[in-house]
């Protein structure tokens, strides 16, 4: 077992650290409060292959793997939750279904232009009714000669309205299993322009304000039946094990968000004087420190180790729950601890770090709620 | 088109510079980084790969651990890294810094040479003209805008209140200010191929039409007697003075100091 990162990954991070700070950094504050997606900042990330990262080049990506994709998720966050999702949603929630259940033509069509940045993906299961409980789905696909027939919607889906690839879940048809009737349910890849597909409203959410969060409408929406993504049916297991990837990449954001926000309390507690000497002399300080960093520390080698995970073996749910389940945690416990350390300041909205406790409380809910992980885990423990 | 493009990696001074009790740096203890007007120069040297069409070659001299920074330049989309390493050419000056460098070039083919203005740790500016005069090619210095015509270059070269526009045809050398462009990141596919791929690494019998007594430490003229530490500022002085007197004042300590 070997902790070090080699020199590939070391140098990736390094890019990526340059990056944020040089290209997201700046702009953070001004996407938080204006609520604008970040398009200059997308474009240049397209520029420079951080949309396929872990994409094979011969389907336009940089050939990369897992750790080096959650590496530059984690490096964003750490100064823009919001740049971060973008990201995970178009990387994980996207390209990886094509990648995993895609035709060779499915991934010819589409997995170039999403992989260099030339298109934006995302991905939509949510719904009003159908939450935590994802067999809830109401949304309906009806074969209609050649073409699939969507009528429903969508909620909260993250890349709404800026994305031009969608990966739709939806109910095809009523199944008998073991006696009991169950819904059918399966994947479609939808475009952007379609007839019949429109967006709703625009969420207006506590933290990661820049990344784009919309209500998607299908009526009578009509798409090509080789849109199907995977086999009829399957749509469900497509949409579970995407999730187990997304996780791994919400997980790096809540890392990166804790690791920003800790770094920041650092360089502001040797800063700050109160009774004529810098708040870091006190030991309430250096034990809230110790605490933080620990807990970073530990949350680090869950998210790496399910980004491994993902590279190496077939099933990797249980790595991806523990890891974004404690890293979500623990992003929440060390921004609230951040922002007490910073007093009065921590506040304000000058001082990025109430921006980086808002953002953090996503982490726990999104892409499966803590619950969620927990059943996951449990559910493997009690198998 | 085939440019040769020198670079050096140097301590990053945003991390501070230490001093080994002898007064030689300790590099070990610093995070290194390419050179930054090498680095403009590198981009430059993509920037016309992008428009014209060239084959890129890297070359540095230095330790082993030197090759990290052609890493970075294949991972920004150079073609072929060579470095140069040997224990013969270490405490080379600029003469025998330059003279090697020159060696190792003629190994290669070239049209256009690009180095950095001057390197960031030894801050001479010599290395790159002293290359040009080497291999006796014409060099223009301190390059703000690079074009290519017909065989030739036209730099914008600049100087202190202007710029000169200069044509010179190639072969030949241009030093670049880090003001020239804003250098390109790395992709991180680049950067895995770069760590995949194979740097020629070529030792002294590599290196041809070189004299020995040209080389290193011991060819090199000048020798560093001894470096210190900039002496720190004690704590400033306290004067009343009206305000004619005070400029007078100003004025004169900072003639004294050779600020002005």
């Amino acid at each position: 077992m070997d902790f070090a990162l080699d020199k590939k990954h070391e140098m990736a991070r390094a890019l990526f650290k340059e990056f944020a700070e040089n290209e997201v950094k700046p702009l953070a504050q001004d996407v938080d409060e204006t609520e604008e997606f970040p398009a200059e900042t997308v474009a240049k990330m397209a520029k420079y292959g951080f949309l396929g990262i872990p994409v094979p080049k011969e389907y336009g990506g940089q050939g990369c793997d897992p750790l080096t994709y959650t590496m530059c998720v984690e490096e964003l966050a750490k100064v823009c939750g919001t740049t971060a999702v973008i990201v995970s949603a178009h990387t994980s929630l996207c390209i990886d279904p094509i990648m995993t259940y895609g035709t060779e033509e499915q991934k010819q069509k589409y997995v170039p232009d999403l992989a260099s940045g030339r298109k934006l993906g995302a991905f939509g299961l949510t719904e009003p009714g159908a939450g935590t409980d994802a067999q809830g789905q109401q949304t309906k696909a009806v074969l209609d000669g050649d073409e699939w027939v969507l009528n429903g919607s969508k909620c909260f889906i993250t890349n709404g309205k800026v994305a031009d690839v969608y990966i739709i879940i939806a109910v095809t048809g009523i199944i008998e299993k073991r006696g009991r009737k169950m819904k059918e349910i399966s994947s479609f890849i939808v475009e952007k322009g379609t007839p019949g597909f429109s967006f709703g409203t625009k969420e207006k959410k506590m933290g990661i304000r820049g990344s784009s969060t919309y209500e998607l409408i299908f009526e009578d929406c009509r798409i090509p039946k080789e849109n199907i993504l995977g086999a009829q049916g399957k749509g469900f297991g497509i949409a579970m094990h995407t999730l187990d990837g997304g996780r791994i990449g919400i997980a790096a954001q809540a890392l990166g968000i804790a690791e920003g926000a800790l770094e920041r309390t650092v360089a502001y507690v040797k800063e700050r004087k109160q009774f004529g000497r810098s708040i870091a002399q006190f030991q309430n300080t250096q034990f809230q420190l110790a605490d933080m960093a620990t807990k970073v520390e530990a949350a680090r080698l869950l998210v790496y180790k399910a980004a491994m995970a993902k590279a190496t073996q077939r099933s990797y749910s249980v790595e991806a729950a523990k890891a974004k389940l404690y890293a979500a945690e623990v992003a929440m416990e060390v921004t609230t601890k951040a922002v007490q350390l910073h007093g009065g300041y921590g506040y304000i909205r000058e001082y990025e770090i109430e921006r980086m406790m808002r953002d953090a409380k996503i982490t726990e809910i999104y892409e499966g709620t803590s619950e969620v992980q927990r059943m996951v885990i449990s559910g493997d423990l009690l198998k | 088109m085939k440019i040769v493009v020198c670079v050096k990696q140097v301590p990053d001074t945003k991390g501070g510079v230490q001093f080994n009790p002898d007064g030689t740096l300790n590099r070990a203890a610093m995070l290194a980084i390419m050179n930054p007007d090498d680095k403009a120069g590198l981009e430059a040297a993509l920037r016309l790969k992008d428009q014209y069409g060239a084959e890129v070659t890297v070359v540095t001299m230095g330790l082993p651990k030197a090759s990290d920074v052609l890493r970075e330049a294949l991972a920004m989309g150079a073609d072929k890294a060579i470095l140069v390493t040997d224990r013969v050419l270490g405490g080379a000056d600029t003469w025998a810094t330059s003279s090697t460098l020159a060696a190792a070039i003629r190994n290669l083919e070239y049209d256009l040479i690009i180095t950095g203005r001057q390197a960031i740790d030894g801050d001479t500016a010599q290395v790159g003209p002293q290359i040009s005069e080497h291999l006796d090619i014409p060099v223009i210095s301190y390059a703000q805008d690079i074009k290519i015509e017909d065989g030739h270059v036209i730099v914008e070269r600049q100087f202190e209140d202007r710029y000169h526009v200069l044509k010179a045809q190639m072969p030949c050398l241009i030093t670049a200010l880090s003001e020239l462009n804003e250098p390109r990141y790395m992709t991180p596919g680049g950067i895995f191929d770069a760590c995949e791929a194979e740097i020629t690494t070529w030792g002294r019998a590599d290196l041809k039409d070189l004299d020995d007594a040209n080389i290193g430490l011991a060819g090199s003229p000048t020798k560093i007697a001894k470096a210190s530490d900039k002496v720190r500022k004690g704590a400033g002085e306290k004067v009343t003075l009206d305000p004619e007197e005070s400029v007078v004042y100003l004025m004169g300590k900072l003639a004294e100091k050779h600020i002005i």
